[in-house]
């Protein structure tokens, strides 16, 4: 009786690893076939399939650094995310921050009519007459604020929910000791975030690098292009060459991933911090 | 009051400053535009009433079948994901060795660009050498290897299958995180009752994660009717109008010049997602009714 309850829980635990182990080959599987076929050359590389080449062919990747210009759409890409990180961040934690703590009924309301963000779609064509007013079509700072602009509501959501976690006699010690508003937000409270603002800082860098919507309705230049957007032009050129499509995928998505390693922890902090609260 | 002078009001402007203008403004201005003749061409703008609804709604275009198209992806994508998540998340919430890998994998695909998403399944669902039919042939399934994407009858089922290999992983580690906030002692005393593996699931699992779930799907549903990213790398909407949405349909007009239909079907989505943002807006003041 006993032997055979240990031997069912024994076969039922070789079956989940199974299961986890086919389950996780069928996720990494095409991202190994992007892999594997940049290394190629092109005549091997328009099978696209799964075997392992015997000569690697290391100049795939200058030839597309090269070819598709990367070194432009690189820093483009950096500007970008970059540039939306650090002035979403700011902008966030400030708003979040006193909409928390001030109660007022006008703080409450803003708070909401900002989160309805999450929610909304954006309208691409009356953005483009308003992108046109404010001289912003086919600027790299239009695109920019743009990023910044369409991270607002969920960052202000995360964070808001942080800012009530912390005491708010910290703020009122802060200010017998004679700090002003701002000062008591830059020394005090904004360390005390630092948490939730690697993890907002994490998420909007992945979503920025990521987007390419923006600069495909508003950039027409493509020296102002992202990555992603002239990963997707080359593609179109060069199709026949996957082994050069692939290594151009691979650099294209080279800082994400490694984003995505460094921090994990923080990425999931942010995807369940909004949903288990709720 | 002090808190009027410690937490200054002008601390939210810039916030609000930028998603006011480039976020709120031009939806508002979009229901406006909606009811005129504006267009590339247009040398002025004039007030056509409902004429541009009419269009849109008739079944003369193809409009209709954009906004079907749409509704069907996200009752998909949303009912798959959901049950595939949660499954994923049962599964790696066991003892399995190597835990942390599996679920870095199966979440991988969430930070890759959509774009760079379509264009992997360009490749693994091409009918000569792409991957799956490959694979399908040397198991011996060859009838079930398909024109995936040039089919007009099954490719919007292909780009759906993509949408749902890429964010299963996200609703995966929300549901794991949902999971592990249930009590062991809830199982251990099931256990002791007799209860069998399946009751436990209906009765102790599902109820606790309900809230978590409604979560997931609101999420789901958001993204779902906004879909753009997979479908133009895949698809384009084509073949024909198969696997035409609304944001490709939007993007068409917006590249035709005629930017009045392409507001009226943006408004559309707006008014739908007013109601859906109600919901979820009201399910998180109740959630976070206590933060205060």
């Amino acid at each position: 009786m006993n032997s055979r309850m240990k031997n069912r829980r024994k076969l039922q635990a070789i079956g989940v690893n199974a299961l986890a182990w086919v389950l996780s080959l069928i996720l990494i599987a095409p991202l190994m076939l992007i892999l594997v076929n940049s290394f190629k050359d092109s005549v091997a590389a328009s099978d696209m399939n799964l075997a392992l080449t015997a000569n690697p062919q290391w100049s795939n990747y200058s030839l597309v650094i090269e070819k598709g210009k990367l070194g432009t759409t690189f820093l483009n890409s950096m500007l970008y995310s970059i540039g939306s990180v650090l002035l979403c961040t700011l902008l966030s934690s400030m708003a979040a921050y006193v909409m928390s703590r001030n109660g007022r009924r006008l703080h409450r309301f803003l708070y909401l009519f900002i989160v309805l963000g999450i929610a909304m779609p954006i309208n691409f064509v009356t953005l483009m007459k308003v992108m046109q007013f404010v001289r912003l079509m086919n600027t790299r700072t239009g695109i920019v604020l743009l990023y910044t602009a369409t991270q607002i509501p969920f960052n202000v959501f995360l964070i808001h929910s942080f800012v009530s976690k912390i005491p708010e006699e910290i703020d009122e010690a802060a200010i017998i000791d004679g700090a002003t508003p701002l000062g008591l937000f830059v020394r005090v409270v904004l360390p005390l975030l630092k948490p939730v603002l690697v993890t907002v800082m994490v998420l909007t860098f992945l979503n920025t690098w990521n987007e390419f919507v923006m600069p495909l309705y508003f950039l027409g230049s493509s020296t102002k292009w992202p990555m992603t957007l002239a990963v997707y032009n080359f593609f179109g050129m060069y199709f026949k060459d996957w082994n050069l499509v692939c290594a151009d995928i691979v650099l294209t998505s080279a800082p994400v991933i490694l984003v995505y390693l460094l921090g994990q922890k923080y990425i999931v902090a942010g995807m369940t911090a909004g949903a288990i609260k709720g | 009051m002090i808190k009027k002078k410690m937490y200054p009001t002008w601390f939210i402007f810039g916030a609000l400053l930028l998603y006011a203008v480039l976020y709120v403004l031009p939806s508002v201005m979009g229901i406006g535009y909606s009811f005129t003749d504006w267009s590339v061409y247009s040398q002025e703008i004039h007030f056509v009433g409902w004429q541009n609804f009419a269009t849109v709604f008739s079944t003369d275009y193809n409009y209709t079948r954009i906004l079907g198209n749409t509704f069907l992806f996200t009752f998909v994508t949303t009912l798959a994901k959901n049950v595939i998540g949660l499954a994923l998340a049962v599964l790696l919430t066991k003892r399995v060795k190597l835990l942390n890998f599996h679920r870095a994998v199966m979440y991988l695909p969430c930070v890759l660009s959509a774009l760079i998403v379509g264009m992997i399944f360009k490749s693994v669902l091409n009918p000569k050498i792409g991957l799956l039919n490959t694979a399908l042939r040397a198991i011996g399934l060859d009838a079930l290897a398909m024109n995936w994407l040039t089919d007009s009858r099954i490719a919007f089922n292909s780009v759906m299958a993509v949408d749902i290999w890429k964010g299963m992983g996200y609703i995966m580690t929300i549901l794991i995180a949902g999971l592990m906030s249930i009590p062991p002692t809830y199982y251990e005393a099931a256990q002791i009752d007799g209860g069998s593996a399946w009751q436990c699931f209906r009765h102790i699992t599902l109820p606790l994660l309900m809230p978590t779930l409604t979560v997931t799907t609101v999420l789901n549903v958001i993204y779902g009717l906004k879909v753009f990213d997979t479908v133009y790398a895949l698809t384009n909407g084509g073949p024909g109008y198969a696997t035409e949405v609304l944001y490709t349909g939007v993007y068409k007009e917006f590249g035709l010049g005629r930017y009045a239909v392409g507001t009226t079907l943006s408004s559309i989505m707006t008014v739908v997602m007013l109601v859906v943002g109600y919901f979820m807006i009201k399910h998180m003041v109740k959630g976070g009714g206590g933060e205060a």
